[in-house]
């Protein structure tokens, strides 16, 4: 083959496949969807909020009366109190609330993510050995799989017990998060340690590859997209856990125990709830947004529109 | 001339997952010489594959003895003896272009510049030096395949085996990495090319020898000596003898017997 005939076949391919549109395009596009969503979503918060009490919260439709109070201003309070309520003070002489959901924030984030490793590290470590020893995946995934039937709401009040028995209750939420973060893990890792093409497999085989190179050099490689996909999942699993892990902790601070008590002066205010909820929403987002920045700048190996 | 691959009254049945079984392959006896290029033909589903792979200890024979280098297959394999290339490229997404080609390098423990300066040799090898830094998905089919070849070039076995390496490119690139094989082969002394195809242009083009294999089961109907001039280019497909050959290895392939077998230059002989 000739070089002319080399540099003919490379252009073609560069122009097929290597110029996409560039990412700028496409997450601006991304972020116009986003913003477009989100307007969309104060429009029909507020619509029906408008909607209601311009029908005195009742209307009739085929002789059926609807309430429609649960759109009333005190259980459904405008986004604009909601955002108010950001810089109001939540106590007497104290900070604004939103400054003091910072602190809150940062408590749970932090039990988040020590359960996000310890769930991720204990995740991972079973995926390796499932995907090596069928016998004992085989034995115990039905178990692992059984322990996500189990409302965490049930463990959590268990496993602050125990923790607190041995002197760790500091640790008790992070383990809670972790026993939400581990399955995704889990299961999205072993999927993508197993699910490797014949083909490769068979390539590692005529260079008479050991079991360790295998597992290094193509299983995990592969399994990389998959463990992504696990730890974005595990990502807002770990900060939905350190919440739930909060409530029956007796912990002082922390998302879930500003909801706790917002919740139970709900009618003195019911913008700091809605407030705080949305706070721990973001957080989730935030943490989500991180390990997706991370995943695209690991996994360069794939055309920008393949992304899942 | 040492005996590379050598197969005695080699059988090898599938039993499915429904309990019917395939004879594969039936009584199948080969030897391949050091420097020979052999290609197996036949049509789809005869046991190319199946040979192939026995030869390179992927699969196991039900019976019959396979002895590769003069050693058990699977010895040959430990001794990365050969060299696979597959139908499909089987590039590791995740690697470009060079990391691929240094794979083999990096399990067999081949210190790291050595590995980097042996990749990029090969990559020139096959004209794809100026990509070594892309990723496979930027790639051609062709050119996939060739940083394929590059691959199982990288630790210079001796001998390659290949299954299908050029079936799904288009006439022309399989005409342009056919002479580029051949350039490679002719350049890496007493190198042994075992080359499934179904092409049967390609065969006779490539080879010194062409064995044709039948279906159900799996047997070598005719292996045929292809006698003509090296080096092949262009011109060797306008030759009277090449058309002969062609016409052969068809003929062999039909299981029916043409009238110019007596003039071919070259005796074939059935050797069931
Ligand atoms: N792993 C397998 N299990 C069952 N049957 C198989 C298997 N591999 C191949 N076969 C069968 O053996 C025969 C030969 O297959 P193969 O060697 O792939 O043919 P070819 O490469 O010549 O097209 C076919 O009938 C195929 O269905
Ligand atoms: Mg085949």
């Amino acid at each position: 083959m000739t070089d002319s005939a080399a540099s003919r076949e490379s252009t073609i391919a560069v122009v097929a496949r290597a110029e996409r549109p560039p990412s700028e395009t496409s997450s601006f596009r991304t972020l116009l969807i986003t913003l477009g969503l989100l307007f969309a979503m104060v429009l029909i918060w507020e619509g029906l909020k408008a909607f209601s009490q311009a029908n005195n919260y009742e209307i009739t439709v085929a002789g059926v009366n609807i309430d429609l109070t649960i759109f009333n201003n005190s259980q459904l309070p405008h986004l604009s109190d909601i955002a108010a309520s950001l810089f109001e003070p939540a106590q007497r002489n104290g900070p604004p609330l939103w400054q003091m959901l910072m602190g809150s924030v940062g408590v749970t984030l932090l039990s988040a993510l020590q359960g996000f490793l310890l769930g991720g590290i204990i995740g991972f470590a079973l995926a390796v050995l499932f995907a090596h020893f069928g016998a004992l995946s085989r034995g115990l995934l039905p178990f692992v799989v059984a322990s996500q039937t189990v409302p965490i709401l049930a463990i959590a009040p268990m496993i602050v017990i125990w923790f607190g028995r041995v002197g760790a209750s500091n640790l008790a939420v992070a383990v809670i998060a972790a026993y939400l973060t581990f399955f995704p893990v889990t299961i999205y890792t072993l999927r993508g340690l197993v699910s490797v093409p014949t083909t490769a497999l068979e390539l590692m085989q005529t260079y008479a590859a050991s079991k360790l190179q295998i597992l290094w050099k193509l299983r995990l490689p592969n399994a990389v997209p998959q463990i992504f996909t696990a730890l974005k999942i595990a990502s807002t699993a770990s900060v939905v856990g350190a919440i739930i892990g909060e409530l029956p902790s007796g912990a002082q601070d922390g998302l879930g125990i500003a909801i706790l008590n917002f919740a139970r002066y709900y009618n003195q205010s019911p913008p700091r709830l809605w407030a705080t909820i949305f706070i721990a929403g973001l957080v989730g987002i935030l943490f989500f947004t991180v390990i997706a920045i991370i995943e695209r700048l690991v996994v360069r190996w794939k055309p920008e529109s393949a992304e899942t | 001339m040492a005996s590379v691959i050598s197969i005695s009254n080699l059988n090898k049945t599938f039993r499915a997952a429904d309990g019917s079984v395939v004879n594969a392959l039936e009584g199948i006896n080969l030897d391949i010489q050091q420097g020979e290029f052999v290609s197996l033909i036949g049509p789809s589903g005869c046991g190319k594959s199946t040979l192939l792979r026995i030869m390179a200890d992927l699969i196991q024979p039900t019976s019959g003895n396979v002895a590769v280098n003069g050693k058990a297959a699977s010895q040959a394999r430990k001794d990365r003896d050969y060299g696979f290339v597959f139908q499909n490229a089987t590039l590791y997404d995740w690697r470009t272009v060079i990391k691929n080609v240094e794979l083999p390098l990096e399990i067999m423990n081949y210190p790291k510049d050595q590995r980097n300066s042996r990749a990029r040799e090969m990559l020139k090898l096959v004209e794809l030096g100026d990509f070594a830094d892309r990723y496979p998905y930027q790639l051609s089919g062709g050119m996939q395949q060739r940083v394929s070849i590059a691959r199982a070039l990288s630790f210079q076995p001796k001998i390659m085996l290949m299954d299908e390496p050029f079936g799904a490119l288009d006439e022309m690139t399989r005409e342009r990495m056919n002479n580029e094989l051949l350039h490679i082969w002719s350049s890496l002394e007493g190198m042994t090319v075992i080359f499934v195809t179904h092409s049967i242009a390609e065969a006779v083009y490539l080879s010194s020898r062409v064995v044709v294999m039948s279906p159900r089961p799996g047997r070598i109907a005719q292996t045929v000596d292809v006698d003509l001039p090296r080096p092949r280019g262009p011109e060797t497909r306008d030759m009277d003898a090449y058309f002969r050959y062609t016409s052969m290895v068809r003929h062999a392939l039909r299981g029916t017997s043409p009238g110019e077998v007596e003039s071919a230059p070259s005796r074939s002989e059935a050797i069931e």
